[in-house]
């Protein structure tokens, strides 16, 4: 007897269609597997043989194939289980066939026959209305998830006996809930109304979310720096529905989104420094979403940025540049999107109390900081922002701005960027290359001479006029002004990097 | 006699470098603390055979030997390679004004025009063109960075030589203002004269070599012991008329330019600083010790020139707003509140709508020139 059942196999973000093909033959009783599984998917075979038996059913004692066809893609991950076992009752009889011929199934089994969640519901439920089938079964705790894509019905089930009695027409699947947004399930928000002092980072932070501008917090530890940095999101706009669904399936995918339904907060992604290249970007074999890309659309906070080893940032170049990293392992390159803010921090030297006198960094202490600092990273940041100890005073004052206010200006500016840059690559001023910048930004008759002083003086250099006029642009919309004038360029200049720490490159 | 310009002698040359040679056990000598052989400026002052026996050990003999060897020609054509010209005491290109020294280098190394050491430090002190060095801490405050540029280039703008180390902090400061003014500076370095040391005031040795000059006790190519420093401080000390002392914490290199300076003669000046700082502990000290206060750069050139020849130095520091007339209101305002003391954009604006105004306003002072951002992100008011 010939048993098939549709599954998915997951390459990077990409569903692909499976076939579990399960012959059962006279002969000595034997279960093998085949068709380029890996360790998981091998040790399913224990896992089906016992889940079959505790849920009271039969496991057939002839011998079993299982082919996991097509037999050149490779295959990982124990949401196979499901799948084999359906196979396996199907081919033996004990669930009837015609069904599965529309079903996809996805889900790990546990040995006493109950479904397991697993990572990447959301993109096999993608997979399965892709490829014009009706319904996909999946373990409860995924329905909400898979219930997200139009176009498929998404049957949930408790255990595998409930899974062969829906098969067999015995029982009712459990239907997905109206599917309820991530955000009930997360800790309370977080506020700019929080703050306490900071103003000015305040105002910085508002530029940034308006223009999609990279930024680099500088302070000595304990300041601040995180906890500004973390309510960079609450004042960026909300995510769009296809963009949160892009999110959703990263997170699922990577196994970080553990309560089902659609994440509409934006990502925060804070990874320590000891995070090695491909973690970072992502990698292994089957390639997996680094950092980079489980922060796209949200931010990405590196924290002791002179801490992280340079050839981990270097990896950081492509994501930054492109918006998107290729993983290439083997024959199979996977695609991972990674547009996320980058906002990182730093002590101002080693020990963290520089310029005052309490530091104690030698000189080539503080090279080596500077050098760690500079390269191909500075040269994506466009704002520099210096956080320093508020004043006692402002320390009793309530925040005068609530994130809400702020995001509403954001919104306004990012709607005035999206008129005028449709057409270009970017998307915001942030994204602006020299040539869009060249053709996009019109500075007024008077607007160009600051940046010719702040030129002249050394204050700025080549680089960092590009990033200047983006900033100025940004500054501009939030003014609501289709002109770049003076003002916004002088402000923008008050942002500017350190034209020593560049020259250290 | 009359000696080809750029030419030193031989046994001047020969001179150097067996100091060169010995550095390192120099340098050893100094760190066990040997007596009377670690003493730098007696160990200097010895002559050839002596300087060997005090300090080569059981090397003597062969070093002795490499030292007769040593071909003088090979030396100048090594100098003249990387565009170094040289000046032997005997030369009349010699500044006389080294002669104070017991210790006087046998060679100057000089990088850059060497008509400009006539100009820059010629003759002896009184007749020459007068000098002055400014030194203090690498690790300045950014205050003392902007009194160092102001002192550089209010002196220089005198015409009267600023003398300095080129050293991170106060001595590259002084530089930088002598070359913002346009006004004659001069480098002493521990090391040849071919390089910037260190390399992040290599804008500084570059402006300096084009327009002025960068000199040397030690031939090029030579990495330079601890031992340099304070060697290189006793020449900075003879140059000039009077030593300024910026910024100098409890046991700073800058206090020992000025005890050589005390030991020579010289005026010695300080820049007062509070009795709190522990960064201005040495220049305090100085200036109990009978040190001159140095306010401005008026009270230098009052010093070295006399009353009445201050030149265009301004004494107006107190009131930066003074010397901005016709500001806009807003502008004096952030200006008297960052030279106040609060110099930071966090002191100046309470809610996020002023951030955006003092950013603005303390960069439109920043492009007048009335402001220096400091890289922690500090404001001064610039000198």
């Amino acid at each position: 007897m010939l048993a098939r059942v549709t599954t998915v196999a997951l390459e990077g973000l990409e569903p692909r269609r499976v076939t579990v093909e399960v012959d059962l033959r006279s002969g000595l009783p034997n279960f093998t597997v085949v068709g380029l599984a890996d360790r998981a998917v091998r040790e399913a075979r224990e896992r089906v043989h016992a889940a079959i038996l505790n849920a009271g059913l039969e496991f057939p004692a002839r011998r079993l194939t299982v082919n996991l066809a097509p037999a050149s893609l490779r295959k990982a991950g124990p949401h196979f289980d499901l799948p084999i076992a359906l196979g396996i009752l199907a081919a033996s009889g004990q669930v009837p066939p015609a069904p599965l011929e529309h079903v996809a199934v996805f889900g790990e089994l546990s040995l006493g026959g109950e479904l397991r969640p697993c990572r990447g519901a959301l993109a096999a439920a993608e997979g399965a209305a892709r490829w014009g089938l009706r319904q996909l079964l999946v373990p409860v705790e995924r329905l909400e998830e898979a219930a997200l894509v139009d176009g498929v019905e998404v049957l949930g089930a408790l255990t595998l006996g409930d899974a062969a009695a829906v098969l067999r027409g015995e029982a009712e699947a459990v239907a997905p809930t109206r599917a309820r947004s991530a955000r009930a399930d997360e800790p309370a928000v977080l506020d700019l109304a929080d703050v306490r002092g900071h103003a000015d980072v305040l105002a910085a932070l508002t530029i940034a979310a308006a223009g999609g501008h990279n930024l680099l917090l500088s302070g000595p530890p304990g300041i601040g720096k995180t906890m500004l940095a973390r309510r960079l999101p609450t004042i960026l706009p909300p995510l769009h529905r296809d963009e949160a669904l892009e999110v959703t399936r990263i997170h699922s995918i990577a196994g970080l989104h553990t309560t089902g339904g659609l994440v509409e907060r934006r990502p925060f992604r804070a990874p320590h420094h000891t995070i090695s290249a491909s973690g970072l970007v992502g990698g292994g074999a089957p390639p997996l979403p680094g950092e980079a890309s489980l922060a796209h659309h949200g931010v990405l906070f590196l924290d002791e940025l002179s801490e992280y080893p340079r050839t981990t940032l270097e990896a950081l170049r492509q994501p930054l540049e492109d918006g998107r990293v290729g993983i290439v392992r083997g024959q199979r390159t996977a695609i991972f999107p990674t547009r996320f803010m980058l906002v990182a921090a730093t002590n101002p030297c080693p020990c963290g109390h520089a310029p005052t006198r309490r530091c104690r960094c030698t000189e080539a202490d503080l090279a080596r900081h500077r050098r760690r600092l500079s390269g191909p990273l500075l040269d994506r940041i466009d704002l520099l922002i210096h956080v320093q100890r508020p004043a006692a005073a402002d320390l009793a004052r309530a925040s005068p701005s609530t994130s809400e206010r702020e995001r509403h200006r954001v919104l306004e500016a990012r709607a005035r960027q999206e008129a005028r840059l449709a057409g270009t690559a970017a998307r915001t001023n942030g994204q602006m290359d020299a040539r869009v910048l060249r053709e996009t930004v019109v500075l007024a008759p008077d607007a160009e001479r600051p940046l010719r002083e702040a030129y002249e003086r050394g204050q700025l250099s080549a680089r960092g006029r590009d990033r200047t006029l983006r900033v100025a642009r940004t500054i501009a919309d939030l003014a609501g002004s289709e002109r770049v004038r003076r003002a916004h360029v002088v402000a923008a200049l008050g942002y500017r990097q350190d034209a020593d720490v560049e020259q250290a490159a | 006699m009359r000696r080809a310009r750029g030419r030193a002698c031989g046994a001047c040359l020969r001179r150097t470098w067996l100091i060169a040679r010995l550095a390192g056990h120099l340098e050893l000598a100094r760190r066990d603390g040997r007596g009377s052989v670690g003493r730098l400026r007696e160990v200097l002052a010895l002559g050839d055979e002596q300087l060997l026996a005090t300090l080569a050990g059981p090397a003597e003999r062969a070093i002795a030997a490499e030292h007769r060897a040593v071909d003088a020609d090979e030396l100048r054509r090594a100098a003249a390679a990387v565009g170094v010209a040289l000046v032997c005491r005997h030369d009349e290109n010699y500044p006389a004004r080294l002669a104070d020294l017991d210790d006087a280098p046998a060679v100057l190394h000089v990088a850059g025009d060497l008509a400009a050491l006539d100009r820059l430090v010629g003759g002896p002190l009184g007749a020459g063109p007068p000098a002055v060095a400014v030194v203090g801490t690498r690790r300045a405050s950014p205050e003392a960075l902007e009194i160092a540029r102001a002192l550089g280039r209010d002196i220089a703008a005198a015409g009267v030589t600023v003398v300095s180390g080129m050293a991170l902090g106060v001595d590259s400061a002084a530089h930088a203002g002598a070359l913002e003014a346009g006004g004659p500076t001069l480098a002493v370095l521990g090391g040849g004269a071919e390089r910037a040391t260190p390399s992040r005031c290599r804008d500084v040795y570059r402006a300096l070599v084009e327009r002025h000059a960068v000199v040397s006790e030690l031939p090029p190519a030579f990495r330079p012991h601890r031992w340099c420093f304070p060697a290189r401080n006793r020449i900075i000390a003879a140059l000039s008329a009077m030593t300024v002392v910026v910024e100098a914490a409890d046991r700073s290199g800058s206090l020992i330019t000025a005890e050589f300076a005390a030991d020579l003669g010289r005026d010695i000046g300080a820049v007062p600083g509070s009795p709190l700082a522990w960064g201005s502990v040495g220049t305090n000290g100085l200036l109990r010790d009978g040190a001159l206060v140095v306010r401005d750069a008026a009270d230098v050139l009052d010093a070295v020139l006399g009353p009445g020849h201050r030149g265009n130095a301004r004494r107006d520091g107190a009131a930066p707003t003074r010397r901005f007339a016709g500001l806009e209101p807003r502008l004096v305002t952030l200006l008297e509140a960052v030279g106040s003391g609060r110099d930071t954009v966090a002191a100046l604006c309470a809610v996020p709508a002023d951030a955006n105004d003092v950013v603005l306003g303390l960069t439109e002072l920043e492009l007048l020139g009335a402001l220096r951002r400091s890289p922690g992100g500090r404001y001064v008011v610039a000198g």
